[in-house]
């Protein structure tokens, strides 16, 4: 007889990607699987890929929704390129991801919904599972349906919740192939349904049907274990990009002690910011879900007039139609943080999918001379420490800020260990007081060229803001053409001094030499695993990653001019390859460019640096 | 409490030269702003003036107050932004009709809708003056402008109409030659909570001169303006003689003393009831059937966005265990490593 313990194979690290139809709930199943392994100490990576509709035909290819997730137990940056499981409830969902499933790899489908009608409904010519060699694929065909149905007789249930619970069916099974415990996601169904006891019954019985069902069944053995990752001591938690960026926008308003205003407007993926902040009335939040993206940027505006920290959050469309009143924040030098949760683009183009295409935007999208600060954040739980540095330089710096997130970074997530709210930089608003003697509302008050914040209801610092061109100083109207030139350059210089401010770009790896890879914003998992698997197989790079975009770190040149090649891997046609030589014009670039709504793979990123670097 | 100061016109008056044309209605309801701001008793520092673009929209510079001359169409958006984030300020929004109710119309409509207390001066002088003639959202039917030199094939909007479609509160009319009556309808709009929309029939001499001038015409003013006051009967008329009844559906102006009509049949004006139908109907009376109503139409007080809005935080803040961003941070599921 076989020892137990020999079945259970150690692995370092698992990607599983749950799939099914929009209304099957996979996007929960992911998050259940994904808290669990957390709580077990697994570091891990998440992305969920949903369709652009609530709910596309059911059972066809474009209503498949998909919720991946990599654990392991050492660092995991991305949410990784291929599954070693896939879980499908429906032919769709095979069909749709077929092609992400590593060679050798199991797939579980639910086979009771492998009819004729749903084959069809998937656009498949002939049965799919026909399709696949059963040598590549560990094929586990699960009665989800039936047995689900099965499990639940005993309770008086109707047909259709019954079988919503199938999802639990599927992941008690994953659980059972992984050793996860059941207790966190019992306690999660106690805790969400505590009104409906059935339902907490209900999916309880359902989650171990699925468990016994797979330890019963011989197709599943061998089982997997994956240790805890070695990850640094704290309190951690699971966070996405766009709760990140709304925490660490009330954080920096708390640190600024002013009080934080939100004017937005919906729209995907950037939705959840306005959400989040508008729950948040616990602390003060004052949100404004405003009747257009230009009502949300311009309230926002206002409040930042009246002495709030002043924020707008949107996606690229919404980013075009704010362009006019960003100038105007320019000009008025008020601080105002905008956040730009990238998507694919032109036009509504891929409106729940990831792109870099709004880097160009962001930087020269306006009229006139108009500079101001970008930033970007890279990963999702650094959503917050960016969010943070939008507001702090925004306030200190009296400018608005852009920061810029994307699809696939506010949408997943990762654990995040917990920041102290002490140990965050301070952030000092340039508050004109009252009292203040000779105030002159575009005095420049230091070398970083910022003017005083003076608030409307101080008394004896009333003053008049506007779009008009202002005089230097005293800010009045003044179409003088030598002024014109003097404030331009003002602005500019302000922008430009943002530099002494923020950190020097780092580089991982080998500090001078033959290759240095570069990326910015979201795509930093990808890049750093790419980079570091070609380390470890001895070859010999440098990474860096860009957060601050404008102005650039002041080492930029000095580093970049280190290296005989550089390329710069990101997600659009090559906007920061662009920017860069623009920037340095004595350094040549290479540039690998995706246009997919998808992230990078660490194999065409490591096959890519690969060429470059053997190319003469 | 705010405390009470005694402040004089000139006081709201800017170092900056006022650079309207000569004769521009603009001039007139400067001055009814500046005696309006100073009767209400405010500390200077309260006041937030916000506009948009357009002639009227220079407003700003000419005023001693915070202020802030915007981008066209969007001074709804900002006052609601300066408003919300503190309540405590008395927010002014000057515009015109261009900015209005063309390209401000989405924002112009929401902040009606939502009832913010600002203080909305629309001054209709149904043309683009500061582009130079073009026609507006108001301008009339078959009006020649630069470009429609054939005359307009538009039907023009009337803001009365449009502030009580969208739930206004507030709406009452003024004209800019009569400077007591704006100056009194102002201070009325600044003490009402809510969103208040006083159209000013503005003169644009430049461009569309008087556009209101059978309005204005010496001769007949009288017999052509209903000034109404709320619980009085809606009479007019050089001698007084003239007045508003209601027959069947509809209004229909009479004579005291001719066919029976005496002073109690005529309408007495409520501009407190929350029914909008009967203002919507004084508010369009129009030319040359009826005299053109000025004066409060309508003036219904409910609770405000802001004061919802900081009720709804108190409410939250009691029942909730987050007091912090550290409590924030630490909610939910957490783990040790």
């Amino acid at each position: 007889m076989t020892d137990n313990k020999e079945q259970i194979k150690e692995l370092e690290e698992v990607v599983i990607r749950f799939s099914g139809d929009s209304g099957d709930g996979m996007q929960l199943t992911g998050m259940l699987f994904s808290d669990t392994s957390a709580l077990l100490g697994n570091d891990l990576a998440t992305f969920p890929d949903y369709p652009a509709e609530i709910r596309a035909p059911q059972g066809t290819v474009g209503g498949v929704s998909g919720f991946q997730v990599h654990f392991g137990h050492s660092e995991v940056n991305t949410p990784g390129d291929y599954a070693d499981v896939l879980v499908a409830m429906n032919p769709a969902a095979l069909k749709a991801n077929t092609k992400w499933i590593k060679k050798g790899g199991t797939i579980i489908i639910d086979i009771d919904s492998f009819t004729d009608k749903n084959i069809e409904k998937a656009g498949c010519v002939k049965e799919p599972l026909d399709q696949m060699s059963f040598r590549d694929y560990n094929i586990i065909k699960a009665p989800i349906s039936t047995l689900t149905r099965e499990s639940l007789k005993d309770l008086n249930l109707d047909p259709k919740s019954i079988l919503r619970s199938k999802n639990m069916f599927a992941l008690g099974m994953v659980y059972w192939l992984f050793h996860r415990p059941l207790e966190f996601t019992q306690k999660f169904f106690e805790a969400k349904f505590k009104k409906i006891p059935i339902v907490v019954e209900a999916n309880k019985i359902v989650l171990k049907a699925g468990y016994y069902y797979a330890e019963t069944i011989e197709a599943l053995h061998p089982s997997y274990s994956v240790a805890p990752a070695r990850i640094d001591k704290g309190t951690y938690r699971n966070i996405n990009g766009n709760i990140a960026t709304a925490w660490g926008l009330i954080a920096a308003a708390e640190k600024a002690k002013l009080n934080l205003f939100i004017g937005s407007y919906p729209i995907t993926p950037a939705t959840e910011i306005l959400q989040e902040l508008s729950k948040r009335k616990d602390l003060g939040v004052k949100s404004f879900q405003a009747e257009d993206e230009i009502a949300g940027i311009c309230t926002a505006i206002g409040a930042s007039f009246a002495g709030h920290l002043a924020v707008t959050t949107t996606s690229g469309p919404g980013l075009s139609l704010k362009t006019e009143a960003i100038g105007l924040a320019i000009i008025t030098e008020l601080p105002l943080v905008i956040v730009n949760v990238q998507r694919g683009g032109p036009s509504t183009g891929l409106p729940t999918k990831t792109e870099q295409s709004d880097l160009m935007q962001a930087l020269y999208g306006r009229h006139g001379e108009s500079p101001l600060v970008v930033i970007a954040a890279s990963t999702p739980s650094n959503c917050f420490k960016y969010a943070y540095e939008a507001g702090r330089i925004a306030v200190e710096h009296m400018t608005p800020v852009i920061l810029l997130t994307d699809g696939f970074l506010a949408n997943g997530s990762e654990p995040w260990k917990i920041p102290d709210m002490d140990l965050l930089p301070d952030i000092n608003a340039p508050i004109v007081k009252e009292g203040t003697e000779d105030f002159q509302p575009y005095r420049r008050l230091n070398e970083d060229m910022l003017r005083g914040w003076a608030i409307p209801g101080t008394k004896g610092l009333e003053h008049r803001l506007g779009g008009l061109e202002k005089m230097a100083v005293t800010g009045t109207v003044s179409y003088v053409p030598e002024n014109h030139q003097v404030m331009t350059y003002e602005r500019e210089r302000k922008i430009n001094q943002v530099v002494n401010s923020i950190p020097d770009v780092t580089v991982l790896g080998e500090q001078e030499g033959e290759l240095l890879l570069i990326g910015w914003g979201g795509t930093y998992g990808h890049l750093y695993t790419a980079y570091r698997e070609l380390t470890k197989a001895g070859h010999k790079i440098g990474f860096a990653h860009f957060n601050y975009i404008k102005p650039l770190p002041a080492n930029t040149h000095d580093v970049l001019k280190r290296y005989k090649k550089l390329l710069v891997c990101e997600l659009n046609l090559g906007q920061f390859a662009n920017y860069l030589r623009l920037n340095f014009q004595d350094l040549e670039f290479f540039q690998y460019n995706k246009i997919q709504g998808l992230p990078f793979t660490i194999i065409e990123l490591k096959q890519e640096i690969l060429k470059i670097l053997e190319e003469k | 409490m705010i405390e009470e100061v005694k402040l004089s016109p000139k006081d709201f008056k800017s170092d900056q030269e006022v650079r309207w044309c000569a004769g521009c209605g603009d001039h007139a309801v400067l001055n009814a702003v500046h005696k309006s701001m100073a009767d209400l008793n405010l500390p200077k520092e309260k006041y937030v003036v916000i506009s948009g673009i357009g002639c009227s929209s220079r407003f700003p510079y000419y005023m001693n107050t915070y202020a802030m001359h915007s981008i066209h169409g969007r001074a709804a958006a900002i006052s609601s932004g300066v408003k919300v984030a503190n309540p405590d300020l008395n927010v002014w929004m000057i515009t015109g009709d261009g900015d209005c109710m063309a390209i401000g119309g989405n924002h112009f409509i929401h902040v009606v809708r939502r009832n913010i207390d600002i203080n909305i001066l629309l001054l209709n002088n149904q043309i683009y003056g500061l582009t130079k003639g073009q026609y507006s959202p108001t301008s009339l039917e078959g009006q020649v402008t630069k470009t429609s030199p054939y005359g307009t094939i538009e039907p023009p909007f009337h803001p009365g109409e449009l502030v009580i479609g969208a739930q206004g509160k507030f709406f009452a009319r003024s004209i800019d030659n009569n400077v007591k009556l704006c100056a009194q309808i102002f201070t009325e709009a600044a003490q009402f909570k809510g969103t208040s929309v006083v159209e000013v029939l503005q003169n644009c001499v430049i461009y569309n001169d008087k556009a209101h001038g059978y309005l204005t015409d010496k001769a007949h003013k009288d017999d052509r303006q209903l000034i109404l006051e709320h619980g009085k009967p809606m009479i007019y008329g050089k001698n007084q003689d003239k007045g508003i009844i209601i027959d069947g559906f509809q209004l229909k102006t009479v004579t005291i003393g001719e066919n029976g009509i005496t002073k109690d049949d005529i309408l007495v004006h409520d501009a407190y009831t929350k029914n909008p139908i009967m203002h919507l109907m004084i508010a369009n009376m129009s030319q040359p059937e009826f005299p053109v109503a000025l004066g409060i139409i309508r003036q219904v007080q409910t609770d405000t966005y802001e004061e919802k809005l900081e009720q709804q935080i108190k409410q939250v803040q009691s029942k909730s265990s987050i007091k912090s961003m550290k409590d924030l941070l630490y909610s939910g599921n957490t783990w040790e490593v």
